[in-house]
């Protein structure tokens, strides 16, 4: 297989390498660049642990060729960090430890683009819109109970206010039901 | 001011919010440049006889540098659980026969890490199927089975006494049901991930993603033949663990023996679909529960028959029933209760801990009895349980099984949350909603919960030593992976010494400093680890005292912390000269080490209220509202303890729910990747209610119990009855979890059916 050239601007900084056709984004940002704050959690683009941004959209990184990629921008967690690479500076990142919004932090990097992706198409949050809008990145750990919080106070919002409001609303809430179940 | 009890963020953050946590696939260590990567080749046959193997068209593939089958390999084949039968052993590599879809056949070494899937699918294997023993009944008749040798699939029988036939003879009522307690996947967001290096010195670094370094190093030793000191265990950061990352895979003794075996590095990291079928899964359990009391609701007799499932090769989920029988009871005081349980294997994966790991199979049968014996005599479950469960004066209680319960006020968890909940309210909008015949309707449960934690290693060791530059190190045997032991041991140490928690490290997962360690699994740390941590901080100040003695010019009696200055001064005495635990470290090494010894375990209890909203026409459930009352002792850091109960409740749900691991009866798994199983994202799922009650224990001097796992625990039996519930007005007592819409649809149009 013939490699192609890509070049792709990664948190603000022009890569280039040749890579295979076949080569997942998710896996040129890791291997490739040695970004390993993003992870991968699946193979089914189910889980959103890869999630970055590109040109500014969430996307899975899992489901992204890195030829696809190419002459876009990727933004992925360790661009919200500064220059230093290890400012907390962002609302997104700050909001998550303020209100304990990991454990593991394997699907914190996922997380955190989802939200910030998620704020930027939508700024005006409420806790229905968040849990909707975060569907497609799973937590196993927190119970999505601190991570709605952190993107309602990234978004602005007062996070005891609008948990009161949910919990009264008598707005339906999906519940796919994916298992068939065995037998009955 | 006490830091005890405070909401202080967590230290780990900064660095897993910015350049992302370092999980074992993420190394760069040097020990592993060159690294060869692993593929393993697995069965797609669930039970089959292997007629061949050619692997040499694997062999050219490119960037291969080697292919193994089990005839490679001079390593005795494992029994992974030491009680099961001893024929049960699991091959390295499967040579002559596959006993479950996901097992090793052949192991693919490569170059490149995309080389290695390309490879394996060259390997041929040819399987002559067998027919497939998937249900625990089918594999009771020992009609077929997985180890002829063994001559029976019963890896285990715990109380084999026949049942006492007049055991409910002086009940009024008795009730007796099947039910079935699913099979989960823990699906930690991190998958299995090993990577080994052997040094010139003959000895193993291995870095594995585990809950427990000491144990995984131990096991792994033992399998590999080579004396423990030989193997050096790493712990990097570990995205979850759940209880299936608790002991060694043999995928990480395998990966360190090629590693030996090429004189390369060896890296292994599963996929998803592999790891829904080869990592450990949890639960499982085919129950008969028969409850048997008066009319006016008083429980005399219980009785829990297990049928355990363990997969096609034992391991510790054939001892989680005896966890299961010790809780049988419950939080209830009952007069007469018996159990037994038997395990056997199936051409499954294998089964082993998951958050709860034999108590939530407990739990969630008694509170199910509670619930069909409240139904029979037409009491409010609030009031059955009430009226059951052991009074305050009575701790510690002793139940029928023989387990001293430390402390509790399981009728004062109860009243909390019906208070929280507003019951009494609740109960009027579903007449309401009945009334009207609306097609939605709203169910209430109820669960009353008391589990064990610190059940298996009662000790934990701690070091902690104080710097020059007045920072301080902790090393700990216990092994977080997301619960926030840095913050949570950091805060303790920092309460006794005035230290403050950012100029405290706290380290674990490294056998080389912490040889002896029993890690995180079964709520245990902080009730062990924790206070282990504690006690170092004591022991660190009276060391201090001595040297300041002398220093000082005072007597060790007349000494104390100013802890807002992390010193020794005399008490009593402003103005006189002082000196700093960093001043004693400069003069000579201030170090401690220590292990604190429980030696029992606790138990933590607490009460759910579930509200649920069923939608008559289609069947599906939506969880409205989940009032918790989870009383663990006093609560070190609300911050982190919330979070526990979050996941846990969660976790809970998600089982009532959604999620079950299937297998069709050739033994083909149908939910091995995350499309497929009901893994709960956040739309799925409310926002919490947490009622804080905290009863010591007198087991340790700060009245720790554990938390990690009481939310799974106190929410899968309430949401299961709270969907119930909603229907029992039709006449429905019980509905199996997980309660799929289907499931619950069926239910209905047979209630319907049977009352037309």
């Amino acid at each position: 297989m013939t490699n192609v050239k890509v070049d792709i601007t990664v948190n603000g900084r022009t890569t280039t390498d040749d890579v295979e056709p076949r080569l997942l984004l998710a896996h040129y940002l890791r291997e490739n660049l040695g970004l390993k704050a993003t992870n991968i959690g699946c193979d089914t683009t189910s889980c959103g642990a890869c999630t970055v941004l590109l040109d500014g959209e969430s996307v899975k990184s899992c489901t992204v060729l890195a030829v696809q990629a190419d002459q876009l921008a990727v933004t992925t967690m360790e661009g919200l960090a500064g220059e230093s690479g290890d400012s907390l500076d962002n609302p997104v990142t700050a909001a998550f430890r303020a209100e304990h919004g990991l454990q593991c932090g394997f699907c914190t990097p996922g997380m955190v683009m989802a939200v910030t992706g998620l704020i930027a198409e939508n700024p005006d949050l409420d806790e229905r819109a968040v849990r909707e809008g975060l569907e497609g990145n799973l937590c196993r750990c927190t119970g999505y109970h601190n991570i709605v919080r952190a993107a309602l106070v990234a978004a602005g919002k007062d996070p005891d206010a609008e948990q009161e409001i949910e919990a009264e609303s008598d707005a339906a809430r999906t519940a796919p039901g994916f298992s068939a179940g065995s037998g009955s | 001011m006490s830091i005890m009890g405070t909401r202080v963020v967590r230290v780990e953050d900064p660095v897993f919010l910015t350049r992302g946590a370092t999980y074992t696939d993420d190394l760069t260590d040097e020990r592993l440049t060159g690294a060869l990567h692993l593929t393993l080749v697995r069965s797609p046959i669930a039970h089959a006889t292997i007629t061949s193997i050619d692997v040499e068209a694997a062999r050219e593939a490119p960037g291969v540098v080697a292919v193994l089958t089990g005839a490679d390999i001079d390593l005795e084949a494992p029994l992974l659980f030491a009680g099961a039968p001893k024929q049960m052993v699991r091959p390295w590599l499967a040579t002559e026969r596959v006993r479950f879809v996901g097992e090793p056949v052949a192991a693919v070494l490569t170059e490149e890490r995309y080389q290695g899937p390309d490879a394996a699918e060259l390997v041929d294997v040819d399987y002559e199927p067998l027919p497939a023993v998937v249900d625990v009944r089918e594999a009771l008749k020992d009609e077929n089975l997985l180890f002829p040798d063994a001559g029976t699939n019963t890896c285990s029988v715990y109380n084999k006494e026949d049942p006492d036939p007049d055991f409910f003879a002086d009940c009024e009522v008795v009730v007796t049901r099947e039910i079935i307690n699913q099979r989960v996947a823990a699906a930690s967001l991190e998958t299995r991930a090993a990577s080994a290096a052997w040094g010139d010195d003959g000895r193993c670094t291995l870095f594995v993603s585990n809950q427990n370094a000491q144990g995984a190093r131990d096991e792994v030793a033992g399998w590999l033949g080579v004396d423990a000191s030989q193997i050096h265990v790493i712990l990097p950061d570990v995205g979850g663990g759940f209880g299936a990352k608790i002991g060694a895979d043999p995928e990480f003794a395998l990966v360190a023996w090629l590693a030996r075996h090429t004189g390369r590095p060896v890296r292994w990291s599963e996929s998803r679909s592999e790891n829904m079928t080869g990592m450990v899964q949890g639960r499982d359990q085919r129950q008969t529960i028969t409850i048997g009391g008066s009319r006016d609701g008083r429980v005399k007799a219980y009785r829990l028959d297990v049928i355990a499932d363990a997969g096609a090769y034992p391991r510790l989920g054939v001892f989680l029933p005896v966890f299961t029988r010790m809780m049988a009871p419950g939080t209830y005081d009952i007069e007469k209760v018996d159990s037994r349980a038997t395990v056997v294997v199936t051409n499954t994966t294998s089964t082993a801990a998951y958050r709860g790991a034999g108590r939530p199979e407990a739990t969630s049968a008694i509170e199910r009895a509670m619930d069909l014996f409240a139904a029979e005599i037409g009491m409010d479950p609030a009031e059955i349980r009430k009226i059951n469960v052991v009074a305050p004066e009575k701790f510690p209680f002793t139940t029928k099984g023989g387990v001293e319960y430390d402390s509790g006020e399981y009728a004062k968890a109860i009243d909390l949350a019906l208070e929280a909940s507003d019951y009494a309210t609740l109960r009027e909008v579903q007449k309401a909603r009945r009334e009207r015949g609306d097609a939605k309707q709203i169910g209430i449960g109820v669960s009353s919960y008391v589990e064990i934690t610190g059940g298996g290693a009662f000790a934990e060791n701690a070091s902690l030593e104080v710097h020059a530059d007045g920072t301080a190190l902790v090393w700990t045997g216990t092994s977080p992976h997301g619960q926030g032991h840095a913050t949570a041991w950091a805060m303790l140490a920092s309460e006794q010494l005035g230290i403050p928690v950012d100029k405290i490290t706290v380290r674990h997962g490294d056998t080389d400093h912490v040889p002896r360690g029993g890690g995180t699994m079964g709520s245990r740390s902080l009730q062990t680890g924790g206070v282990a941590v504690h006690q170092a901080s004591l022991e660190l100040i009276d060391l201090a005292k001595a040297r300041a003695a002398e220093i000082l010019e005072a007597s060790v009696e007349d000494l104390e912390v100013d802890t807002a200055n992390a010193a020794i001064v005399v008490r009593g005495a402003p103005g006189s000269p002082t000196v700093s635990f960093a001043q004693l470290a400069e003069r000579e090494e201030l170090k401690v080490q220590t292990v604190f010894d429980g030696k029992k375990a606790t138990f933590p209890f607490g009460s759910h209220v579930a509200v649920v909203e069923v939608d008559t026409e289609t069947g599906k459930v939506t969880v409205e509202r989940i009032w918790a009352v989870d009383d663990a002792g006093p609560v070190l850091n609300p911050l982190l303890c919330e979070g526990q109960r979050h996941g846990g409740i969660a976790q809970g749900i998600a089982q009532a729910l959604l999620e079950e691991v299937v297998f069709d009866p050739d033994g083909q798994p149908l939910t091995a990747t995350f499309a497929d199983y009901g893994f709960p994202s956040a739309a799925e799922l409310p926002s919490f209610d947490l009622v804080t009650m905290e009863t010591p224990t007198p087991i340790n001097p700060l009245g720790f119990k554990g938390i990690g796992e009481a939310g799974t625990i106190g929410s899968a039996p309430a949401v299961q009855s709270a969907v119930v519930d909603a229907l029992s007005h039709l006449g429905i007592r019980h509905i199996d979890m997980p309660t799929t819409p289907l499931r619950v649809w069926e239910a209905i149009q047979d209630a319907v059916k049977e009352d037309g």
